[in-house]
C-alpha cells in the first residue's frame, strides 16, 4: 500500500512550521522564511495594489486548497511530461523538478570545471550557501513586493540555481523543467540566474503537468542578474494544464552594457499573473522583451510589465503579441519608468492583440513615468480581430478556411518569433501555438 | 479538349441590393476575353461572384466547368479546380512569407485532394520554380521572403498577383483592373507577363479601363456591362471603340440600362 503523504498547509503557521522541519537549512535561510511568513502573512490583510490587481478577480482562487508535500509523491517520480523541448535540442546541463523536488540534474564536466554551478537551489544553498545567501531575493525579487512574493519566500522548494563565472560563456543552453504531477500541489520553485562580469548563458525553462486535469498552484519567482557586459538570454515557456493557478515575480536586472533577452511564452494554465520587471541599472545595459501568449477556452493571463531605465544610455525592447479566442480573456498592463538619472534611455514597448472569438477579450494598458528630459520612448497597444478579407483572399488560393486561419495566427506571432534567435525556442513556440490552434489533434 | 467556364443568367446581389441582373458569358480555355463597362457597372461583382465571395450571393443562374454546377463550392473548392482571380485590391498578410503561403497554396491546387497536415510539395523544387518565375517577371528574389503584401507598393502588390497567377497556372483568369495603379513601366511588364502566361491552357478574363495589357493580350471578345449586364459583346475593335469615345454611345444603343444606371446611382446618393 501507498503511504499517504502528509500534506503541508502553506496558509496556516502549523502548516508552515512543519514545512520548516522537513528542511533541515541554515539559521539564516530559516530566519529569512519566518520573516517572509509573517509577511505573508500581514500582506494578506492589505489590499492588494490596485494598478496591477484590480483587473484580474482572485474570488476563484482558493490558497488553502493547495498544499505541499514533504517528498516526491510515488505518482511523480514515474511520471511523464509531455516537454516541448527536453528532446529538441542538445544541452550544456539541465535540472529538473516534480512537484517542487528536484528529480533529476546534469551538467557537462567541462563546463563544471570552468566553475559553472547548474543545479536545484536546495543543493545550490548546501554546496554554495555564501553565493545564494548573496543574491537570494536580496536584489531582484524582494519578498515584500507584495504577498505572492512573501508567500513564495516562505514556501519555496526547488528551482534551478545558475552561477556563471566571470567571462565563461556556456554556448549550448541549459534546460529546466518543472513539473506538477499530483493534484492539488503546489510548485514553488525558484529560477536563480547569476551571470559574472562578461559571462554569456542561454536558459531554456518550461513548466508542464503530467495530467490534462489535475488542479495545481504555482507560485514562483524569477531572478535573473547580469553583470556587467554579460549576456544572459532567457525563456521562460509556462505551458501548464487549463487546472493550474501560476502566480509568478519575476526580475532581471543588468548592469552597464550588460544584456537581456527575455521571452515569455504563455500557453497553459487557468488562471496566470504574472509581475515581469526588468530594470536598467548600469550604463549601456539594455534588454529586449518578448511575450507570446494564447489563451482559449476560459483561461485568464494576466501580465503585468514594467521597464526601469535607472541609468543613462540604456535600452530596452518590449513587444508582446497576444491571441484570445473562446471565452478566455488576456491582461496586459505595461510601464515604462525612466528615472531622472537615465538620460538617452531609448525605449520601446508594444503589445499587439488578434481576438478570435467575440466572447474572447483582451485589456492592453500602456504606459509611461518618465522623469528624464532627453529620452526617446516609444508605446502603443493594438487589438483587431482576424480580417474575413484576408481569410477569403487566402481561399481564393486553394487554402482552407482553417489553414488560412492558423497561417494568420502565426503570422500575427511571427513578428516576435523573429526576434528570437534561439532555433528551438522559435520552433517550440510556434508548433505549440499550431497545437493549441487545433491543428494536429 | 477545352474546359469551358459558363455563366448562365447569373444574378447577384449585395446585402439586399441587385447588382448583376442575368448576366451571360462563355469562356474556353486558351480564349482572351475583355471585360468593360463603367464605374459601379458590377465588373468586380461579376468577378468576385465567379470566386465565390459570400458577400456576393447568388440569386439565380448558374456558373459552370464543363457542364459541372460550381454555385455551392467555396473559393478554397474553386481555386482547386482552377479558377484564379488577381484582385482588384489585394489584401496584406503580416507574418506569412510569400514563399510560404505560395507553397501552401500551389500544393493545394495541384493536389486538390490535399488536407491540412499532410505533405506539401518539394520544397526544392518549390523554390527553383519560385526563383525561376520570379525572374521571368523581373522580380526580385527578395520578396519571396517578405510578408504577403506587407509594406508593397500598389504596383507590387499587383505584380504580386500576377506572380502568384504563374505559380498557380489556373484554367481560368480573372483580372480584376491588374493594370491599374501601375507606371507604364509596371504595365509593360505585367502585360508581357500575362502574354507569357495565356495559352491554350488558360482562360482569360481582363477587367480594364486601360488598352495596355489588352495591346499585348488581344481579346478574342470584348464585352460590355451596364447596370450589372452584359449589352454588347464584339472583337478587340470594341475594346479600341470604347476608350477612344467613351461609354456614351452604349448608353444611347441601350436606353433601358442606361436608365437603370442612373436610377441606381441616384439612390446610392440619398
Ligand atoms: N461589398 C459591397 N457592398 C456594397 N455595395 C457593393 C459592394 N460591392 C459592390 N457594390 C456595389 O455594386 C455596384 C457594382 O460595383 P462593382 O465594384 O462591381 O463595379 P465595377 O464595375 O467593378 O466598378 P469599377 O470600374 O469602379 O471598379 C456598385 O454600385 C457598388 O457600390
Ligand atoms: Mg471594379
Amino acid at each position: 500500500m501507498q503511504t499517504a503523504m502528509p500534506h503541508i498547509s502553506m496558509t496556516t503557521l502549523d502548516g508552515f512550521e512543519s514545512f520548516l522541519e522537513t528542511r533541515h537549512e541554515p539559521d539564516w535561510l530559516t530566519q529569512r522564511r519566518r520573516d517572509a511568513f509573517a509577511l505573508y502573512q500581514s500582506l494578506c490583510e492589505v489590499e492588494l495594489e490596485p494598478e496591477e490587481y484590480r483587473r484580474i478577480d482572485l474570488r476563484l482562487f482558493r490558497p488553502d486548497s493547495y498544499h505541499l508535500v514533504s517528498q516526491q509523491p510515488e505518482s511523480g517520480q514515474a511520471s511523464r511530461f509531455s516537454t516541448l523541448m527536453e528532446h529538441r535540442g542538445e544541452f550544456g546541463g539541465s535540472v529538473a523538478h516534480t512537484d517542487g523536488h528536484p528529480v533529476k540534474s546534469h551538467l557537462e564536466p567541462e563546463l563544471l570545471e570552468q566553475g559553472v554551478i547548474c543545479c536545484d537551489l536546495g543543493e545550490a544553498v548546501c554546496k554554495h550557501e555564501e553565493l545564494v545567501k548573496e543574491y537570494l531575493m536580496t536584489r531582484a525579487v524582494l519578498p515584500d513586493a507584495d504577498r505572492f512574493a512573501a508567500w513564495h519566500a516562505a514556501f519555496w522548494t526547488g528551482g534551478l540555481f545558475l552561477y556563471v563565472p566571470r567571462h565563461t560563456s556556456i554556448e549550448k543552453p541549459l534546460h529546466s523543467l518543472i513539473g506538477l504531477a499530483t493534484a492539488k500541489v503546489a510548485d514553488c520553485s525558484h529560477t536563480l540566474v547569476v551571470l559574472e562580469e562578461g559571462a554569456e548563458a542561454t536558459l531554456l525553462e518550461e513548466t508542464a503537468s503530467a495530467n490534462e486535469k489535475d488542479a495545481g498552484l504555482h507560485v514562483g519567482a524569477v531572478e535573473l542578474i547580469v553583470a556587467s557586459e554579460a549576456k544572459l538570454r532567457y525563456v521562460q515557456l509556462q505551458n501548464w494544464n487549463e487546472s493550474v493557478f501560476h502566480f509568478a515575480h519575476q526580475c532581471g536586472r543588468v548592469q552597464r552594457d550588460g544584456s537581456l533577452q527575455w521571452t515569455v511564452g504563455s500557453l497553459g494554465s487557468k488562471f496566470s499573473h504574472i509581475h515581469q520587471d526588468v530594470m536598467l541599472d548600469g550604463k549601456g545595459a539594455e534588454a529586449q522583451v518578448n511575450g507570446v501568449a494564447f489563451a482559449t477556452g476560459r483561461q485568464k493571463l494576466s501580465f503585468y510589465t514594467s521597464q526601469w531605465h535607472k541609468a543613462a544610455h540604456t535600452h530596452s525592447d518590449l513587444l508582446y503579441k497576444e491571441v484570445v479566442r473562446d471565452r478566455s480573456r488576456m491582461i496586459w498592463r505595461g510601464i515604462i519608468d525612466v528615472a531622472a538619472e537615465a538620460q538617452k534611455t531609448d525605449s520601446y514597448q508594444r503589445n499587439d492583440s488578434l481576438i478570435l472569438s467575440n466572447d474572447a477579450r483582451v485589456d492592453a494598458i500602456p504606459g509611461l513615468k518618465i522623469e528624464a528630459d532627453d529620452v526617446r520612448c516609444t508605446h502603443g497597444a493594438t487589438a483587431g480581430q482576424v480580417d474575413e478579407e484576408q481569410i477569403l483572399y487566402c481561399m481564393s488560393r486553394g487554402i482552407s478556411r482553417d489553414e488560412a486561419m492558423h497561417m494568420i495566427v502565426n503570422g500575427f506571432f511571427q513578428q516576435v518569433f523573429d526576434r528570437i534567435p534561439v532555433e528551438i525556442v522559435r520552433e517550440t513556440l510556434s508548433q505549440s501555438v499550431q497545437t493549441k490552434l487545433g491543428f494536429n489533434n | 479538349m477545352s474546359l469551358k467556364l459558363k455563366i448562365e443568367n447569373l444574378h447577384v446581389r449585395v446585402g439586399e441590393t441587385p447588382i448583376l441582373k442575368g448576366v451571360n458569358l462563355e469562356i474556353a480555355q486558351g480564349e482572351i476575353h475583355a471585360l468593360m463597362g463603367p464605374n459601379g457597372s458590377g465588373k468586380s461583382t461579376l468577378a468576385y461572384a465567379l470566386m465565390g465571395h459570400p458577400k456576393y450571393e447568388i440569386t439565380e443562374g448558374t456558373i459552370s466547368i464543363d457542364g459541372t454546377n460550381i454555385n455551392d463550392l467555396d473559393p478554397c473548392e474553386r481555386a482547386r479546380l482552377g479558377m484564379f482571380l488577381a484582385f482588384q485590391y489585394p489584401v496584406t498578410i503580416p507574418g506569412v512569407k510569400v514563399a510560404d503561403f505560395l507553397r501552401l497554396a500551389v500544393s493545394n491546387v495541384r493536389h486538390p485532394e490535399r488536407k491540412e497536415g499532410e505533405s506539401l510539395i518539394s520544397m526544392r523544387e518549390f523554390r527553383t520554380e519560385l526563383r525561376e518565375t520570379m525572374k521571368q517577371l523581373n522580380m526580385d528574389a527578395e520578396f519571396a521572403r517578405r510578408y504577403l503584401n506587407d509594406g508593397f507598393s500598389g504596383g507590387e502588390k499587383k505584380r504580386m498577383e500576377i506572380l502568384q497567377l504563374a505559380m498557380l497556372k489556373p484554367k481560368f483568369a480573372l483580372l480584376d483592373e491588374t493594370d491599374s495603379g501601375l507606371d507604364s513601366d509596371a504595365v509593360r511588364v505585367v502585360s508581357e507577363g500575362l502574354a507569357k502566361l495565356s495559352g491554350p491552357e488558360m482562360g482569360v478574363l481582363i477587367i480594364t479601363h486601360h488598352e495596355r495589357l489588352l495591346e499585348y493580350n488581344k481579346p478574342d471578345f470584348t464585352h460590355v456591362m451596364l447596370a450589372g449586364k452584359i449589352v454588347e459583346t464584339g472583337d478587340a475593335s470594341l475594346a479600341h471603340e470604347l476608350h477612344a469615345h467613351g461609354y456614351a454611345e452604349v448608353r444611347k444603343r441601350h436606353p433601358e440600362e442606361a436608365a437603370q444606371e442612373e436610377e441606381q446611382q441616384q439612390e446610392a446618393t440619398v
